[in-house]
């Protein structure tokens, strides 16, 4: 089998596990399934190495549907869980799965901390702005005033913007992306893959059954050129269906442009993913429906060392300097006598 | 390797040595005084000169109180013998006190007609209106059931190193080392292990390094020349088995022995935890040994802990958590995980006083039915209790061999008193350590699995062997990609499952899973005679006590035996037919009642409790008196 694995490249459907999809008919996660079979396919990887570890959600049952290794484990605890499979086994591909709920409420302190030691995980956020599996109370990313039935006058508590907070924490990739944009998701998950550390990736994803279509000005395609901004590296920030509009920066704030009467496209922002200060990143991640247009691509992607890298490092350097251990020298690391 | 055989050194004056043949002292101060250090060395040199020992270090939680309150007292208490010992003893027979506080939280421990050392130069107004005192107690008759020598230490520490022209703050870090040398003399100590431990530790500052060998070799010579005191004790030798020996503490042994089960497991050692008292110096100790293979990971809180350990189990390393009480409360969800996915792991919970944050630095053994059933659902897992500090690495290594070899966790319930209590250890040959068997499942199983839509087969992560027990499938492994997680399995595929029967069915196949490890354990031994009137049935690091208790008993010819359970789940497998062996059992434990509630519950014996909560050991005296108490039922 290591042969029928190893030596020719994967096809989406031998990634594909032989469970039954029980999400509900409609569900952006079917989207997102399926581009991640297409994007690791064409990755090179032998499929036992790829580790699915996920937390509590609609979006956490993504490991039962895929044919490598898979690991459902409870709620929130995923970036711990995978920070150690990459402990022991830094050769593997793990990617995390994770909702709003999920990642940034129970488990918001496990996503920082892994983002901010840039262990080389994958951790993909699909954010529908709601708790799916628990059927339909508002989450850490509902907009304020979203009504649901636990919050039947509408939401009061300021959402959390995940790109911001993975910028906080000092992420070295993120990255944003939408369900149904299925070309952008394929191309960014495989960046999130080729990244060494820490990539973190929300994905917009439609819950069809309690908040459909809370992602609708990015998704409809007869606005959504006007709402959404791809970021492209090097390149101005300008969006609109007729490319005409642009962000510059007004002091240190964002504003949108009409092109044209004196502003050209070299007054606008350009993007720099690869800036050593997150500061513009930030401030892209702050730029929300409807005063502005959404940034989906990559924010950010730069190096910086990995936790197992410079881990596995120390440990070579010691075992250089003072050699392997033994047993014998272990017992007798204090001092000893002899009693006769 | 030091010292063979220490000589104790000569003495010149005319001051009469009596041979003892066992002592207990503890030097006691402000937490800033250097207490642990001075303790730390007088047990060192003990046992360099080959007595028996056993100590208790007792600190405040708080890292420097108000200097001078009762609140920052700390104090090292060592047991030293001619003779076997188990306990860091009931009594002091000499109590150093550098202060009037560290007096007054100590002073009723110290035996009638007791050595009394003050420094006589921290009972000014002010230092005994710290410790409440009213009227100074070296001057009224308070301290006369006592043996009282007040010393200016601090006026003649000073003086000892005055010629080094060091602050007088400088100067008076020493001071301990100045007690710990009258001390020395007192007790006929070798000055040499702890000059040449100063030599190292100083190496890099001459001044202070001059300054604490000065302070030891004045307060030695204090005793030796000024006739302050007029007797002076020996305690000889014991008679300890041959052979090449260290100190251990719990925490170190529990540390040294999780790396040697990795080593005889050939799995190397993932230890992820959070820092939390008692348990942070095994976390210090393994961040040492990178060089053994070892990966520490000093995580976000209990959870990602828990979680980092389960996640490298998964991948086929030897997942390690370690905490305290406080820890294993966030920890229990992901310990069901851990259940309910069979991965090995180890647990570690060194108890100290609940509930809640309670008392840090002070010891328990209140965690037993966390352990046991402080989780949702029926969520068995293998509970051990090491007995003393060495048994700290006997019993880690029991606890891998065992998480390894039934896929479970194993919870090993260690306490304050053992992780911080010492005694000498025979250095065990690597050469002689069991092997660890580990088997991961191999890329080609042949029969087991299903055949899927692509014409492969399906690998079943829970097919089990005679004992239950399922394979180890390691990602990175071609042709095994399986999905673990907690909803319930299927049995054999590992399928998620809501069916009714197959829920009742691995429920029970769980709890019979860890009932099978009864099998691969040692019987209970009794110690006395194999029936009779009582028997004292202990668990965990209450050992020496009973053991001195129950030997005492023993030789005044009472019918009284001792068993020691260091398996709690499952407990050995004749463990209820010993019981049945005598018309009494007592339980002596440090908590309300515990093992005696499973005891009851289990081999439904009516056993009598002793139950001590104030965050301490038992006293020898304690169990005897208990002894007596329920032979007369
Ligand atoms: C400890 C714990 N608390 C609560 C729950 C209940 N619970 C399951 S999923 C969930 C929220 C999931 O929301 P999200 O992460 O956004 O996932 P989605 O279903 O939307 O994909 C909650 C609260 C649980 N499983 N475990
Ligand atoms: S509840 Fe929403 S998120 Fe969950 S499966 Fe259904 S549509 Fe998807
Ligand atoms: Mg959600």
């Amino acid at each position: 089998m290591s042969t029928l694995t190893a030596l020719h490249t994967l096809s989406p459907k031998e990634l594909a596990s032989d469970q039954e999809i029980r999400w509900c008919p409609g569900c952006g996660d079917y989207s997102i399934l399926a581009q991640m079979k297409k994007a690791l396919a064409g990755l090179d990887i032998p499929r036992e190495k790829f580790v699915f570890i996920s937390g509590i959600g609609c979006s956490s049952r993504f490991p039962y549907y895929m044919n490598t290794y898979g690991f459902h484990t409870i709620h929130g605890r995923a970036p711990a869980i995978a920070t150690g499979v990459k402990l022991a086994r830094p050769d593997l591909s793990v990617w995390v799965i994770t909702g709003d709920g999920d990642g940034l409420s129970i488990g918001g302190n496990h996503l920082i901390h892994a983002i901010r030691r840039n262990m080389d995980l994958k951790i993909i956020l699909f954010n529908n702005e709601i708790y799916g599996l628990t059927k339909g109370q508002y989450s850490p990313t509902s907009r304020i005033g979203t009504r649901t039935k636990s919050s039947p006058l509408g939401s009061i508590d300021t959402p959390l913007r995940p790109i911001s907070l993975a910028l906080g924490a000092d992420a070295t990739f993120v990255a944003r992306t939408i369900d149904i944009d299925i070309h952008h998701l394929t191309e960014t998950l495989k960046r999130a893959a080729a990244h060494k550390g820490t990539a973190f990736v929300e994905v917009y994803q439609n819950c069809k059954i309690f908040n459909d279509g809370v992602f609708e000005y990015a998704t409809d395609k007869s606005v959504k050129a006007d709402h959404v901004l791809p970021l492209q590296h090097g390149r101005p920030l300008v969006f609109g269906k007729d490319q005409n509009k642009g962000i510059r920066l007004h002091g240190l704030n964002p504003e949108v442009v009409d092109l044209g009467n004196g502003i050209a496209k070299d007054d606008l922002l350009v993007h720099d993913e690869k800036a050593d200060e997150p500061s513009l990143a930030y401030l892209l991640s702050r730029m929300v429906h409807p005063e502005f247009p959404e940034c989906i691509g990559v924010f950010r992607a730069v190096e910086r060392p990995t936790y197992e890298h410079v881990l596995n490092h120390q440990m070579e350097e010691t075992i250089a300097s003072r050699g392997a251990g033994k047993l014998e020298d272990l017992f007798a690391s204090d001092e000893t006598w002899i009693v006769e | 390797m030091t010292v063979a055989n220490l000589s104790t050194p000569r003495s010149h004056s005319p001051i009469p040595v009596e041979e003892v043949t066992e002592a207990t002292i503890r030097l006691a101060g402000d937490s800033g005084d250097g207490m642990q250090l001075a303790g730390t060395q007088f047990m060192q040199t003990s046992a360099m000169l080959g007595n028996d020992i056993s100590t208790l270090p007792d600190f405040p939680a708080e890292i420097r109180a108000p200097a001078g309150t009762l609140a920052g007292v700390s104090g090292f208490q060592i047991h030293f013998s001619s003779t076997e010992i188990h306990t860091p003893g009931d009594q002091l027979n000499t109590l150093v006190a550098m202060n009037p506080a560290a007096l007054k939280s100590n002073l009723k421990d110290l035996e009638p007609g007791g050595i009394l050392i003050v420094n006589a130069d921290a009972f000014a107004a002010g230092d005994l209106h710290k410790a409440g005192y009213s009227v100074n107690p070296l001057q009224d008759d308070s301290l006369k059931g006592y043996r009282l020598f007040a010393v200016s230490i601090t006026k003649l520490n000073r003086e000892a190193v005055s010629e080094l022209k060091l602050s007088t703050r400088e100067a008076d870090r020493c001071k301990n080392f100045f007690a710990l040398g009258l001390v020395y003399w007192l007790y006929e100590r070798s000055l040499e292990p702890t000059l040449k431990w100063i030599q190292s530790k100083f190496a890099k500052n001459p001044s202070v390094r001059e300054a604490n060998a000065r302070a030891l070799k004045a307060g030695y010579n204090y005793g030796d020349t000024t006739e302050a005191m007029p007797v002076h004790y020996r305690v000889s030798k014991a008679a300890i088995a041959p052979g090449r020996y260290r100190k251990i503490t719990g925490n170190e042994a529990l540390a040294i022995g999780l790396v040697a089960a990795s080593k005889q497991a050939n799995l190397p050692l993932v230890y992820s935890t959070y820092p939390i008292t008692p348990a942070s110096d095994i976390l210090h100790q393994l961040a040492e040994l990178k060089r053994y293979g070892v990966r520490t990971l000093q995580a976000e809180d209990e959870i990602a802990a828990i979680g980092a350990a389960i996640g490298a189990s998964f991948a086929g390393a030897l997942g390690v958590t370690g905490t305290s009480g406080p820890g294993i409360c966030l920890k229990s969800e992901a310990i069901g995980l851990a259940v309910m996915t069979e991965l090995p792991l180890v647990i570690v919970d060194v108890q100290r006083g609940g509930p809640s944050t309670g008392l840090p630095t002070k010891t328990e053994q209140a965690d037993l039915l966390q352990a046991m059933f402080g989780r949702n659902g029926e969520c068995p897992a293998c509970i051990l209790a090491p007995c003393s500090p060495s048994d700290c690495f006997h019993i880690a290594f029991e606890a891998v061999r065992l998480a390894v070899g039934f896929m479970t966790p194993v919870f090993v319930l260690s306490d304050g008193y053992l992780a911080n209590g010492a005694e000498p250890w025979p250095i065990p040959d690597p050469a002689k350590l069991p092997q660890i068997p580990v088997r991961f499942a191999q890329a080609h199983v042949g029969g087991n699995g299903t055949s899927n839509g692509n014409g492969e087969t399906v690998f079943h992560p829970y097919e089990r062997d005679a004992r239950l027990v399922r394979p180890w499938a390691v990602p990175g492994t071609p042709g095994l990609e399986h999905r673990i997680g907690g909803l319930e399995k299927e049995d054999v595929t590992g399928n998620v499952s809501y069916d009714p029967a197959n829920h009742e069915h691995m429920i029970r196949t769980r709890a019979q899973k860890i009932a099978n490890i009864a099998n691969d354990i040692p019987e209970l031994s009794v110690v006395g005679p194999a029936e009779g009137d009582v028997l004292v049935l202990g668990w965990g690091g209450t050992y020496g006590s009973i053991v001195t208790a129950c030997q005492r008993a023993q030789r005044k010819g009472l019918k009284v035996a001792h068993a020691h359970l260091r398996y709690l789940n499952p407990m050995p497998r004749n463990t209820g037919e010993v019981l049945k062996r005598y018309r009494k059992v007592l339980i002596p434990e440090l908590n309300g009642g515990q093992l005696r509630m499973l005891i009851r519950a289990t081999h439904l014996i009516d056993a009598i409790g002793l139950n001590k909560i104030q965050g301490k050991p038992f006293l020898v005296g304690e169990i005897e008196a208990k002894i007596a108490e329920v032979l007369k039922y």
